[in-house]
């Protein structure tokens, strides 16, 4: 269960967010500059908030209470950039292997093989490819491969598929519901783009200038009345 | 005709252990100066980037201020290390790497700001430490630039000549170097010997220099080829 209660002071408004988040993907959404990466940022600890308090799974990560902020490397949050950041001069493999656990044992699951990784996300065959090499799908599966076999706690998404083309946006759909299934951790998933509220988000979180105007729950069963982004200005 | 080889051998000493120095230092001010903010950062750039525009002389005077025997520096060696460092050859490796410094620095500033900051930050929400961070990612993808920095450092080491005289004198055997000889031989109407030094300085320059970029530009298409070619 993640827990995040922060503000921050950003050049023209000050971010503030209240929400907790027990499963399932929750998606950001907001205006260009609204706070949403920043709030990402707060959350794996690239960036330190003013004030407020982070938790995840009972673990204090930030605390300005009482002093805490845990480094980003320390965290075990997955995080996928939104240009996926792979490292030029690395194979797929050696990329996926970066963040790799070196079996210590203290984690609830069996550490996993590469193989099985590269197999989830069906990119086997590109193991020894650069990544200037791959598509832009391909690069947003390897990235994804990284981010997942370290094994996160909770995996952030920036605007994981604005890169992608409508095909392959659609298939990442899937694929991202499915391993968010599959591997039972939260995401939480910044986006500019209603199809993919309705197509992914469990929850959404609307910031305006850095404060949430609204959360709702999404009803697959309501999609055009359970929340109707025509009505808020933030995400049209 | 017997030529001594002193001053080339003195030279080539100096220039790698100059080099050496200069790399350490260059490339770690450069990486706090790129990751940190302080008070005083542009003051510290400017006194490391100084002995660029300074005429090397002034730089050797300081140095003799510094390291004289009533310098602080000086006397602190004097001291407590019972280390005299003017007119040694430790003087002359002293003021190349002060004067080769700001080659280095600026390179490798340069190569660091090029280094995608998104790519550092993945690797640290990867669990990877600082070091790691800086040697698995930083160092690889700033190397060409810090190469470009180590060349020109080297060449400004090997070609330094007024900081030196000032700081390190001119003594044959000892801190006589190669540009030095050179202009010692050539006012005393020795021409044949500054000759023969002029054209070694410049074959092992050249050497370096050409070296260095061949494997350079070796490493370098290849590492474009990988990246950029689509090949099944």
């Amino acid at each position: 269960m993640l827990k995040v209660n922060i503000k921050k002071s950003l050049p023209d408004f000050e971010l503030d967010v209240n929400f907790t988040l027990e499963n399932g993907i929750l998606g950001v959404c907001g205006r260009s500059g609204a706070g949403k990466t920043t709030l990402l940022q707060c959350i794996a600890g690239l960036v330190a908030p003013r004030t407020g308090c982070i938790d995840l799974n009972g673990r204090t990560f930030f605390s300005s209470e009482h002093g805490v902020n845990v480094p980003a490397r320390s965290r075990n949050i997955g995080y996928l950039f939104q240009g996926y950041a792979l490292f030029p001069h690395m194979t797929v493999k050696q990329n996926v292997l970066y963040g790799a656990k070196g079996g210590k044992g203290k984690r609830k699951k069996s550490s996993l093989s590469v193989l099985e990784v590269l197999d989830i996300l069906r990119i086997t065959g590109l193991q020894d490819r650069y990544p200037g090499q791959l598509s832009g799908g391909e690069q947003q599966r390897a990235a994804l491969a990284r981010a997942l076999m370290a094994e996160p706690d909770l995996l952030l998404l920036d605007e994981p598929l604005s890169a992608l083309d409508d095909q392959t946006r659609s298939r990442m759909h899937k694929e991202l519901k499915r391993l968010q299934r599959q591997w039972e951790i939260p995401f939480i998933m910044v986006t500019h783009s209603r199809t993919e509220l309705t197509a992914l988000a469990d929850r959404v979180l609307f910031l305006v200038n850095g404060k949430q105007c609204q959360e709702v729950i999404y009803n697959p069963e309501r999609t055009c009345t359970g929340w109707d982004a025509q009505e808020i200005p933030c995400c049209r | 005709m017997t030529v001594d080889m002193a001053p080339i051998i003195l030279s080539v000493k100096m220039a790698a252990l100059s080099t050496i120095i200069v790399m350490i230092t260059g490339v770690s001010t450069a990486w706090i100066m790129n990751r940190f903010g302080f008070p005083g950062k542009n003051l510290a750039e400017t006194v490391i980037g100084l002995p660029l525009v300074l005429p090397p002389t002034v730089i050797g005077f300081g140095l003799l201020l510094l390291f004289g025997k009533h310098g602080p520096l000086g006397s602190f060696l004097e001291n407590t290390f019972h280390v005299r460092v003017v007119f040694t050859w430790g003087a002359a490796v002293i003021a190349a790497a002060v004067v080769s410094l700001p080659l280095m620095y600026r390179s490798a500033r340069a190569a660091l700001e090029t280094v995608d900051k998104s790519l550092e930050q993945a690797a640290r929400t990867l669990g990877a430490s600082e070091w790691r961070v800086f040697h698995s990612i930083t160092l690889p993808l700033a190397w060409p630039g810090f190469l470009a920095g180590i060349l020109l450092a080297c060449a400004r080491a090997l070609g330094e000549f007024g900081a030196t005289l000032m700081l390190a004198g001119n003594i044959p055997g000892q801190t006589q170097t190669v540009p030095l000889a050179i202009f010692f031989a050539a006012e005393s109407g020795d021409m044949r010997l500054a000759g023969f030094l002029v054209a070694v300085i410049s074959l092992v320059s050249f050497i370096i220099t050409y070296g260095l970029n061949t494997w350079s530009n070796r490493r370098q298409p290849s590492l474009s080829l990988r990246r950029g070619g689509n090949q099944c």
